[in-house]
Formats: C-alpha cells, sequence, structure tokens
C-alpha cells in the first residue's frame, strides 16, 4: 500500500476561465482541494457551481475558449518515472503525455449512459480499445480482461454482452459497461460526474453500491461529482461545497452534515426532505444561481444569504480554517454569528 | 438481408407502375404530338398524316396506347423513337456509356475532395482556411450550373487550356492507354467541374456540421477520457457516426447517375443521356421520354435501395431494427 497520507491528487487554486465575446465567464475560480489514496471525495453544488468544468480541468478535456487560467493540477505517478512516482502537474502536461494519464490512471465516468458510449462500436470493441491502448496486451488477452471486468460491475452474461451494442443495452447496464471501461486499467484516481443522476431511482441505488463496493475492491480514490446530498453521506468521506465557482465549505463528511457552517451548505441540508420531521413544503433556497460571467470579487452567494453584512458587499472573504480540516469562505464575524444562530452558542 | 432486398425490390413494381401510368398520362395530356411539325408543313398532305398517325399508333386513345405500350414493355420492347427511327432501348444503351463516365467521375471527384475538405474544415474549425473554404462553399452552392458551365467555356476558350466540348480527342484511336485515360480527364474535366461543384460544396459544409455535431457528443468526450488518442477519437469514433447522413445523400444521388447531367451535357456538347431526354422531351418523342423516365424512377429506387442497404451495414441500429 502507498503512504496513506501522502495525497495523490493535489488541486491548488485551479482557476478555469470560458472566453466569451461578452466577457469572461470564471467557471471555478481558486478551487483548491487534495486527495488521498483509498479516499472519497464528494463535490457538491448546483447547475453551473462549476464542479464539472473542475474535473474536466483534472482530465484536461477542457477546450476553447475554455482554458485553464492558472493553478496547479499535480498528480503522484510513476508514469513518466518508472518505479519512482513523482508529482507531475496536469495542467502542463503535452496532449501524448495525457494519453497516458487519461483512462490508465485517472479515468472519468459521465453523467448520461445513455450517451457516453458510442453507438457503432460493439460493447467488446470500446472495452478492448482501452484496456490494449493502455495496458499493451494483445487482443486476446484484451479480451479475457474485459469479460473479467463486466463479471467484476455484475453484468448477467458478459460473454454474450460484449458482442451487443450500446442500444441493446439499459440504462444501468450501460453504466456498469463505462465503469467497466473505467476501471479496466486499474486508475488510481476515478472521477464519477454525477453517475446516478440520468438513472432510474432504483437502478441508481444499485450503481451507487456497484461503485462503492469496485471502490473497496480496486482501492481506487473516487472524485464523486453530485448535487444529491443523500448520496454524498453515502458514499464520501471529504466534502467540499462549491457555489459560483468557488470552493464556500470544504471538511470531512461528518463535519458537513453535523457541523455546517456555511449559510449556502446550511441551505442546502434544509433543501432535503426528511421523512422524520412533518414538512407542509418544501423549503427551496430563494433566488438564482449567479450568473457568473464578469462576477464581481464578492461572495457569489451574496444576493441569496440571509446574514450578509455590509462588509459582504465590499470584499471577497476568504477560506477560514474554522476547525483542523474545516475550511468556509465567510467572514469570521458572520461565522461567529451563525454559530450563535444555528447552534445555539455551543460549539 | 436477401429477403429485406427481395421485398424492397418486390415493392418497387408498384411504384414503376404508378409512375409509367402518371408520367404516359402527362404526356398524353400535353397538347400536340410528334407529328405537330409535320402538320404545320404545308406540303405534307392530310392522308400521309393520317397513314403515320395509324403507324405511329397516335390514333388510338391514350388508355389503350398506355395498355398497348406496357405489353410491349413486359415483353422487353420499349418501342422505336419516332425522330431516330431506332428502337429506343438501343438508343439510350448508346448514350448510357458517356453519361456514366462523366457522372461517375463527377461522383469520384466530389465526395473524395468533398469528404476530405469538409473533415478539415471542422477540425480548423474559425481558422482561416475554415473561413476561405466556407467562402468557397457557398459561391460554389449559389452559382448556378449552366452559369458555371458559361464561365468556363469563357475561361476554357480565352486561354485554350481545355477543350470546350466533346468527349476525346480525333487522334484518340491511336493513343495507348494511359494517354486515352489522359485524354479522357483533359476532356472531362470541365464539365466534371462544372457538374460537382455544387454537390462538392454541399458535401463538404454537410460533412463539416456533421463533424461538429458528433465532436460534441458525450461519447466522443468519453473516448477522450479513455485516454484515445486524437487521431482514434476524430477518424474512429467522431467519422464513424458523422458519415451516416451523407450515405443517404449518397443514395439520392445514384438517382442523378443518368438524367442529372442534362444542362452540363447540352452545354458541353457530352454525347450523353442529358441531352438524348431534351430532344426527346422537345419532340414529343413519346416512347423515348417514357424509357427514360422509367429508367430514372428505377434509379431512384435502386438508389435508395443502396442508401438503406449502406446504412445498414455502417449502422447497427438501422440493423438490428429493420433487417
Amino acid at each position: 500500500m502507498p503512504d496513506r497520507k501522502e495525497p495523490i491528487l493535489i488541486v491548488e487554486n485551479l482557476k478555469t476561465y470560458f472566453e466569451q465575446a461578452e466577457g469572461t465567464v470564471k467557471a471555478v475560480d481558486g478551487v483548491s482541494f487534495d486527495l488521498k489514496p483509498d479516499e472519497v471525495i464528494g463535490i457538491v453544488g448546483e447547475t453551473g457551481s462549476g464542479k464539472s468544468v473542475t474535473v474536466k480541468s483534472i482530465m484536461r478535456l477542457i477546450y476553447p475558449p475554455g482554458r485553464i487560467a492558472d493553478g496547479k493540477i499535480l498528480f503522484k505517478t510513476d508514469e513518466f518515472s518508472p518505479g519512482n512516482p513523482q508529482y507531475v502537474d496536469i495542467t502542463k502536461l503535452s496532449e501524448e503525455q495525457m494519453t497516458r494519464i487519461r483512462g490508465k490512471h485517472i479515468s472519468m465516468v459521465f453523467q448520461d449512459p445513455m450517451t457516453s458510449l458510442n453507438p457503432m462500436f460493439t460493447i467488446e470493441d470500446q472495452m478492448i480499445e482501452t484496456i490494449m491502448f493502455h495496458r499493451k496486451v494483445d487482443e486476446n488477452q484484451a479480451r479475457e480482461i474485459a469479460l473479467e471486468m463486466l463479471h467484476k460491475v455484475k453484468i448477467p452474461d458478459p460473454e454474450r454482452r460484449l458482442k451487443d451494442y450500446p442500444f441493446q443495452l439499459s440504462g444501468g447496464q450501460r453504466q456498469r459497461v463505462v465503469i467497466a471501461i473505467a476501471l479496466s486499467c486499474n486508475p488510481e484516481v476515478l472521477i464519477a460526474d454525477e453517475p446516478t443522476t440520468a438513472l432510474d431511482v432504483t437502478v441508481q441505488a444499485q450503481i451507487l453500491e456497484l461503485m462503492e463496493s469496485l471502490q473497496k475492491e480496486f482501492h481506487t480514490s473516487i472524485i464523486f461529482i453530485t448535487h444529491d446530498l443523500a448520496v454524498i453521506a453515502e458514499v464520501a468521506n471529504k466534502v467540499m461545497v462549491m457555489y459560483g465557482g468557488k470552493t464556500v465549505e470544504y471538511a470531512d463528511v461528518f463535519t458537513i452534515f453535523e457541523n455546517p457552517i456555511h449559510p449556502y451548505t446550511n441551505s442546502l441540508l434544509n433543501c432535503i426532505p426528511r421523512v422524520d420531521v412533518k414538512q407542509d413544503s418544501l423549503s427551496p433556497i430563494p433566488g438564482q444561481p449567479p450568473v457568473i460571467l464578469n462576477a464581481p470579487p464578492v461572495c457569489p452567494f451574496l444576493p441569496r444569504c440571509n446574514f450578509r453584512t455590509k462588509r459582504c458587499e465590499e470584499e471577497l472573504p476568504g477560506l477560514v480554517e474554522v476547525s483542523p480540516g474545516h475550511y468556509v469562505r465567510c467572514f469570521e464575524e458572520i461565522i461567529e454569528k451563525l454559530f450563535v444562530s444555528t447552534r445555539g452558542g455551543q460549539k | 438481408m436477401i429477403k429485406y432486398i427481395a421485398r424492397r425490390l418486390i415493392l418497387a413494381i408498384p411504384v414503376l407502375l404508378g409512375v409509367s401510368i402518371i408520367s404516359f398520362m402527362i404526356i398524353s395530356a400535353a397538347p400536340g404530338d410528334f407529328l405537330d411539325v409535320l402538320r404545320m408543313n404545308p406540303a405534307v398532305g392530310e392522308e400521309t398524316i393520317k397513314t403515320l398517325e395509324r403507324q405511329f399508333g397516335l390514333d388510338k386513345n391514350p388508355v389503350v396506347q398506355y395498355f398497348i405500350w406496357l405489353k410491349e414493355v413486359l415483353k422487353g420492347n420499349f418501342g422505336y423513337s419516332f425522330q431516330f427511327r431506332r428502337p429506343v432501348f438501343e438508343l439510350i444503351w448508346g448514350r448510357l456509356g458517356a453519361t456514366l463516365l462523366l457522372t461517375i467521375t463527377t461522383m469520384i471527384f466530389q465526395w473524395t475532395i468533398g469528404v476530405a475538405l469538409g473533415i478539415f474544415s471542422a477540425l480548423k474549425r474559425y481558422t482561416l482556411a475554415d473561413q476561405i473554404l466556407t467562402v468557397i462553399a457557398f459561391i460554389g452552392i449559389s452559382i448556378p450550373n449552366f452559369f458555371f458551365a458559361l464561365l468556363f467555356l469563357y475561361f476554357a476558350a480565352k486561354t485554350g487550356w481545355f477543350p470546350i466540348g466533346g468527349i476525346i480527342s480525333k487522334n484518340f484511336d491511336q493513343m495507348n492507354a494511359f494517354q486515352k485515360f489522359l485524354d479522357y480527364l483533359y476532356h472531362v474535366f470541365g464539365p466534371m467541374l462544372t457538374l460537382g461543384t455544387a454537390g462538392l460544396a454541399g458535401i463538404m459544409r454537410q460533412m463539416r456540421g456533421q463533424m461538429l455535431d458528433q465532436m460534441g457528443q458525450d461519447f466522443v468526450m468519453f473516448a477522450r477520457a479513455k485516454g484515445m488518442p486524437e487521431k482514434v477519437v476524430i477518424f474512429k469514433h467522431t467519422l464513424r457516426n458523422a458519415i451516416n447522413p451523407l450515405v443517404t445523400m449518397f443514395g439520392y444521388q445514384i438517382s442523378g447517375l443518368l438524367g442529372g447531367a442534362v444542362l452540363t451535357e447540352t452545354v458541353f456538347g457530352w454525347p450523353g443521356m442529358g441531352r438524348l431526354i431534351i430532344q426527346a422531351l422537345l419532340a414529343q418523342d413519346l416512347y423515348l421520354v417514357m424509357a427514360s423516365l422509367l429508367l430514372s424512377s428505377l434509379m431512384l429506387i435502386i438508389g435508395n435501395l443502396i442508401a438503406d442497404i449502406l446504412l445498414a451495414w455502417i449502422d447497427p441500429r438501422i440493423r438490428y431494427r429493420f433487417m
């Protein structure tokens, strides 16, 4: 086992911008986090909060008019220095070098399994092409590996499924195939971009269960993107809450659920209907997610925040470490007030 | 698969029958007939006209005429051309070669260059090269065929670089095979350019649009996320999905192989089917018109069938659903 303490992936002050005719969209604006081996980090946020762009930046799948404007993405790998793992900065790798990282060391599962497989090629073809490219094996060995992977993702009758085309499989089965492809080269990091959002609720549970068991088997670190907090509670060790391209709160999963501080995190948690509390209506967060075109340098949540002060309209709060490993983007005086209002003063 | 093709061919029979009925009726409904020129000639007596009418069968009711014609066609006899005094079948057969030579050359020219430029344009989108190609493509699409032909003829006449008509040089018989080939290319260049520009531009734009469309698809992103190199992403995952609509276009073009070059053939003096049909129409040469219309319909049906078979061959979704 590699050193448990040393992160395998460190994202430092990542900024990904999209240049539009109307101005710059700062889709990701100064996001930092790290991921240790065998760890699952959940990134939560509404549509447009920058969570997908963050992970696409890690995969270097950002194309013009988008660009990674600043920051480092350090990934520890021995791909370019055999036997001696070193940190490489993904933002500085060439396209050719990226093909040796993507799918082999960092894989990605997309939201919609109905569209992430190529309709023109068989499951076999799409699995084997990946395995042969990364693992330097011949076609028969690759087919063996593909078969084994389909077994692992619990697809019934895998020999027959190999010959099928994507349209012959159900959504859940397709997502299993996608996961099998993503894990077929034993990547150190798996990025799951809302992998259950497009599926039926029952299938969602099955896929989550599958991902959990595979994570335990392969010890893959996972970056799990979702807007479903219930899913996060189930799978993640650490949680990063994003809003308007910025990290607003970052802590381990227990802290986020037991002791959320940022007004946005609190509102998010309040949105979840609870079966044990009688409620007449849902409590959505009033207002709209921010338009991050030419965003002013203030807290993006400001327009929807109930705790805003005069200071909020003048400057952007930094990330404050309120307790070890628990970061909140808010001013300290507001944080104190929040403690008083939400926790009755005790900490 | 064979069952599918057989079914389609059987279904083609009523279509062809319908086409023949409608065409025959429309031609009969048009005022006048082939003998009008003679009727207006005061030197030709009424008796002669009557005799000719009887000879050509033009004195009978159009419905009766149709059934006589149909009976003969089923026996393999497509009738005689009034003006050429030769069997229609023989006439068309004689012109077929020249037309096919021109249209097939044009097709190769259009598709190889159109597809290649389309892909290039998509990969270089929004660059100067793409924009120049786009402008040229729109000019190509907008210029009327006959006008382009006249421009080319003017250019050929001024510079003397290209022949202004015909299909072969006078000394063609003395040439070896390679020289013959070059001589043909030399002659076909103008008609090919004229006939093919609009189509080429269309294919290029279609290819570009399709490529760009497919490049935005999730499975292309997923192929990249799998670590596939750009070559595989573009030429395997994207291209394979982008060619579907072009296959349908290709099928429609097959239907134009015989009759689609009328204007070009006329302007360049190309001895093909197109000119024959124009002459037949002008002279109301009934059976020649009928045969060529029937042939065109047949080509349309075959073209569609070929497109469908190609589509099924390329796209597993269609293959599994229909065959």
